[in-house]
């Protein structure tokens, strides 16, 4: 019943390609996508039982310390209020990514500015919210919080196995022909997905439901279990569509523990919804960087050591820590390498995944330091980056699996025109915009995660997959069912996904960019299974067996699958591991971008013009939802380029704009005509689909293409992210 | 949301008098339902002027236009007369908010909306604009949206309004309409107040005031445009903005206004540089002086001491486009 996988070697079967249902690669629609762009796909709050009552958070406003005492009785005595929740079972922020048990609890601590304290439950949300913020805390703060991560004060941890010393570098640098020698930074970034955080919980006898807002549902059941103090079996999650997650919804977070916490005390279901600037206060958010690069080079441009150190910060006792520097170990050739990775410790909001952590904000730096390195070194970017493609992970001294940066740099370069560039800044001018062009790789690291999926094919000829994956807005609905479409030969229409329910099958979740290429490889093994007991009733070999259109052709005969199926309902599931594989070959995808920028001469504002992205990512399971991946991730590069920041008060740490009118995500006007190419590609290494995953590759060094723009239209080198006109204006007359 | 009481006013008497007597004048909402969300505003009475009848354009007598309270932004941006006799305005309108925001919002509410000062949105923040005496937590904090002018040691904040700064630039004038059904009008100059040591006074409106409409005089200039400077392409609130206002004659200027918004309490004008350009010929030399007098009295507040080499250049840019040809 089960087909299992451990992920040990190469496979080089290359199942899909021996199909000919024809659904795998094609730009095919979300078979969800009429419901949501109609209202009718019921997100966390939209489906209320008649007798809920409605909680809303109450924060924490010191930056450390003690919560002493609530004025409960005072909001008790206001219209509707039904109950306040607080105490020790409180989350005081979000799980961490696949941590399968509680964060850190209790509401009596104060960590940082905002922490949410307790849970007002109302009959209305108007009277929730109202008695939220009129609960009167009584806090005692310490006064040595330190909010900054370059505060002398602050406790800074270099966990030994995140540095990597290889060779010589102060060596390197000395001999060096070339060598740029930089500090960086990028501000904090809020995932910010449209759809806040929000759990409806829901409690029969012992057991709870709850309808949440979340990513990864296998690591989310057991989280909250552990978070209640109740056993696993006892949780059960819904989450069918999730209005997006950037990773902010990758762990339980405080709404949903308290929503369970007040509709167990109360009996009837709870609904909280965190609002917008809950949203930004207490759940992740990306860490501030503080980067050097070191780059060495000879006088031919190639490489001979590389140094990125990376300072970033996280709350007291969280194990997360940005991962600045996870691809520079293996992007670029050097033999003399240093990677330091520091961690501050601090009071505020908590750190954790947000859209693509690692590279989105340590690749487009490390890519603006290569651009200063073609600049002093007169070699064109481009090719700067060619030639320092190693032949294997310079670091692990292990093979790459499937590798296509040249090819996206050349298609890039040849498509965006990129010959007509001048290397020289300020050379082009629109009255009164300098435009200038830049480019920057692409590189992401590629993962399987554990996965199962539950793929059914009844009697009627139809099939139907069970698994506990999410669709975040990502395609999953779409690439499922076109695996199993083809895997087992039916048209879409045939093939029902059903996703967000851990009563199914336990999956990766969407995450990391591995949810397609391992949730899909589980619905692949289910298939599998499918027709291995396909061919045992039509008594054939799986070789000779084609499916198509609901018929399967073995030798000169075509049978509807209705009748080889005969009364009878087949169920396979799939199960994969990941094994031996990832540590013999160094799995990524690359890409590349290109940007043209406006830069204008009187005020410094930048506006992006054009951009193009070409990305490799294995076998592209469907050519529309990846494309919209690759727009995503290359749009919030913009913000990250020019606009997106988290502002911190320097003094108590709280965050200042926390909300969509002041952290300034790029609107329409922002985002120009983007152009997104796939390269064709297979990797044998990744998983049988040969696919790896897409989703964040398109933020990973979009970035780094803008500001080396800026740099190439108006002459001023941005190192610190974003590149407000604040940070280019003073450069505008003294580059002339 | 603090629990409040909703009257729907069936004439301006009832809603003044209503006013008179405590409650808050709501029109488009779009600023004061936020701010009630948030609890930053906790009326305990709305009064609803939205559907009375005060949405016309007309033409004055002596050649200008009487703007109704009620007119919605997006209709005024589009008014005819608007955009062919007083563009400044219209292109400011157009640089402000997104278009579902100027679909409702009105032009009394426009003028009267609040700061976006980030420690006035808090409410765990001291705020001497929101609860008076408290104090300004802004004041060392974070400051890039704040003012540069005419703040005082209570207040930084700034004045959001795109609308409000080129309504300066044309000398409009505000009519209001109390309780008693007096009317009066007042200059915007003198309409908006600087935040001294009562940063929660905002306005020369006394209780019971009811905006019936804004009046701007027949156009002193034909050569108009409204610059916005910020951080995004659209849907943000102007670092700096300059409306400007110029006729030439003879190749010298003949009439000069502007007005700056994103730099003070009210938008700001400055006689003196005004009076600077009249009779000149235009140049370089001409209005980097004038931007430097404009300036010479200029005060950062950290974050923001990149707005006044920002105002400079936009300032020289905008006179050099209003004078050229």
């Amino acid at each position: 019943m089960t087909l299992h996988l451990k992920m040990d070697d190469r496979d080089d079967r290359y199942r899909l390609d021996d199909m000919v249902q024809g659904l795998v690669g094609t730009p095919t629609d979300r078979p969800e996508g009429k419901l949501k762009v109609s209202g009718k796909a019921s997100y966390a709050m939209d489906v209320l039982p008649d007798d809920v009552c409605h909680g809303v958070l109450v924060r924490a406003t010191i930056t450390h310390g003690k919560l002493r005492d609530l004025d409960t009785e005072a909001v008790r005595a206001l219209p509707g209020i039904r109950t306040v929740i607080t105490g020790k079972r409180m989350l005081r922020n979000p799980a961490q990514g696949m941590a399968g048990k509680a964060p850190v609890q209790g509401s009596d601590d104060i960590a940082y500015f905002g922490q949410p304290v307790a849970l007002v439950v109302a009959d209305t949300l108007e009277q929730a919210r109202h008695g939220a913020l009129a609960l009167r805390l009584t806090l005692e703060a310490k006064g040595d919080a330190v909010v900054n991560p370059h505060d002398p004060d602050a406790s800074v941890e270099m966990p030994k196995k995140e540095q990597v010393l290889i060779g010589d570098l102060d060596e390197a640098m000395k001999k060096a022909a070339f060598s740029v020698d930089q500090h960086y930074t990028t501000p904090g970034h809020s995932s910010a997905a449209m759809e806040p955080h929000a759990s409806v919980a829901h409690w029969h006898g012992d057991s709870v439901t709850l309808r949440g807002s979340y990513q990864m549902l296998a690591y989310n059941k057991a989280e909250l279990a552990d978070a209640l103090g109740i056993s696993e079996k006892n949780v059960r999650i819904l989450a069918p569509y999730v209005g997006g997650g950037f990773g902010a919804k990758l762990g339980i977070s405080p709404e949903a523990v308290a929503a369970a916490l007040a509709s167990k005390e109360l009996g009837v279901p709870v609904a909280v919804s965190m609002t917008r600037q809950q949203v930004f206060e207490t759940t992740m958010r990306r860490s501030e960087t503080n980067q050097r690069i070191r780059l060495a080079a000879d006088e031919n441009g190639l490489l001979t050591g590389i140094g990125h150190e990376a300072l970033v910060s996280n709350l007291p006792g969280e194990d997360f820590s940005e991962p600045v520097t996870q691809a520079t170990p293996f992007l670029y050739r050097g033999e003399n390498r240093e990677i330091v990775h520091k961690i501050a410790r601090i009071h505020r909001t908590c750190a954790g995944s947000v859209r693509a952590p690692g590279e989105a904000v340590g690749l487009t730096v490390l890519e603006i330091a290569m651009d200063e390195l073609a600049e002093k070194a007169g070699i064109d970017p481009v090719e700067l980056r060619k030639k320092n493609i190693p032949d294997q992970d310079p670091t692990d001294q292990i093979p790459f699996s499937s590798h296509a940066l040249a090819e996206a740099l050349d298609e890039g370069a040849r498509r965006f025109g990129w010959d007509k560039r001048n290397p020289k800044p300020r050379s082009t001018r629109d009255g009164e915009w300098f435009v200038g062009m830049g480019m920057a790789s692409a590189v992401r690291v590629n993962m399987l995660i554990e996965s199962k999926a539950r793929v059914t094919l009844s009697a009627d000829g139809r099939a139907m997959i069970e698994t506990d994956m999410t669709d975040i807005g990502t395609g999953t609905y779409a690439i499922l069912g076109q695996i199993a479409g083809e895997m087992l030969g039916l048209p879409m229409e045939d093939v029902e996904t059903r996703l967000g329910d851990t009563e199914f099958p336990p999956a990766s979740g969407s995450g990391g960019s591995f949810g397609a290429a391992s949730n899909g490889t589980a619905v692949l093994l289910g298939c599998e299974e499918i027709r291995r007991q396909l061919c045992k009733k039509l008594n054939c070999e799986d070789a000779d067996m084609t499916l198509k259109g609901g018929y399967a052709i073995v030798g000169n005969k075509r049978i509807a699958l209705r009748d080889v199926l005969d009364g009878d309902t087949l169920v396979g599931e799939g199960h994969v591991q990941p094994g031996k594989a990832e540590k013999k070959v160094r799995q990524a995808t690359y890409g590349s971008y290109f940007a043209e920028v406006g830069v204008n001469s009187v005020t410094g504002e930048t506006r992006l013009r054009r951009m193009l992205g070409v990305f490799a990512a294995g076998r592209i399971l469907n050519a529309k939802t990846a494309r919209s991946q690759c727009l995503g991730g290359m749009t919030f590069g913009i913000g990250m380029a020019l606009t997106e920041e988290l502002i911190h008060d320097r003094r108590d740490g709280h965050m200042v704009n926390h909300d969509f009118a002041e952290y300034h995500l790029p609107v329409n006007a922002d985002v120009p005509q983007i152009e997104v190419v796939l390269l064709e590609e297979r990797d044998e290494w990744a998983n049988p689909l040969q696919a790896k995953g897409i989703g964040e590759l398109g933020i990973c060094g979009a970035a780094g293409s803008i500001v080396n723009a800026i740099y190439n239209a108006c002459g001023v080198r941005v190192r610190q992210l974003p590149a407000t006109l604040d940070k280019v204006i003073d450069g505008l007359d003294e580059a002339t | 949301m603090n629990p409040f009481e909703y009257t729907r006013a069936a004439s301006r008497h009832e809603a003044a008098t209503m006013a008179a007597g405590g409650a808050t004048v709501i029109a488009g909402g779009t600023n004061l339902l936020d701010l009630m969300k948030l609890e930053v505003m906790t009326p305990e009475r709305l009064v609803d002027i939205s559907r009375l009848d005060m949405d016309d354009i007309e033409t004055t007598a002596d050649g200008g236009l009487r703007i109704g309270a009620m007119v919605r932004n997006s209709d005024l941006a589009a008014h005819e007369i608007v955009r062919s006799t007083y563009p400044v305005l219209s292109r400011a309108l157009l640089a402000g908010a997104s278009g579902q925001l100027r679909n409702k919002a009105s032009t009394g509410g426009n003028l009267l909306q609040r700061t976006r000062c980030y420690y006035f949105y808090d409410t765990a923040m001291p705020c001497n604009k929101r609860e008076p005496g408290s104090g300004c937590q802004a004041i060392g904090g974070a400051t890039r949206l704040h003012a540069i002018f005419g703040a005082s040691d209570h207040c930084i904040a700034t004045h959001p309004s795109d609308m409000a700064v080129a309504l300066q630039a044309l000398d409009a004038k505000v009519e209001i309409e109390n309780a008693t059904g007096d009317i009066r009008t007042v200059e915007l100059e003198s309409f908006y107040r600087l935040p001294g040591n009562t940063p929660h006074i905002e306005t020369e409106l006394k209780p019971g005031d009811l905006i019936t409409a804004v009046i701007i005089p027949p156009a002193k200039g034909s050569r108009q445009t409204y610059r916005k400077v910020r951080d995004r392409a659209s849907y943000a609130f102007a670092l700096v903005s300059v409306a400007g206002v110029i006729e030439m004659s003879d190749g010298k200027i003949a009439h000069a206004s502007l007005a700056f918004g994103g730099v003070a309490h009210k938008p700001w004008r400055n006689a003196e540089i005004e009076q600077m350009l009249l009779g000149e010929a235009p140049s370089q030399d001409l209005f980097r002086r004038v931007a430097d007098t404009l300036l010479r009295n200029a005060e950062a507040q950290g974050d923001n001491a990149f707005k006044i080499k920002l105002l400079h250049r936009t300032l020289c840019a905008v006179l050099t486009e209003l004078t050229e040809g």
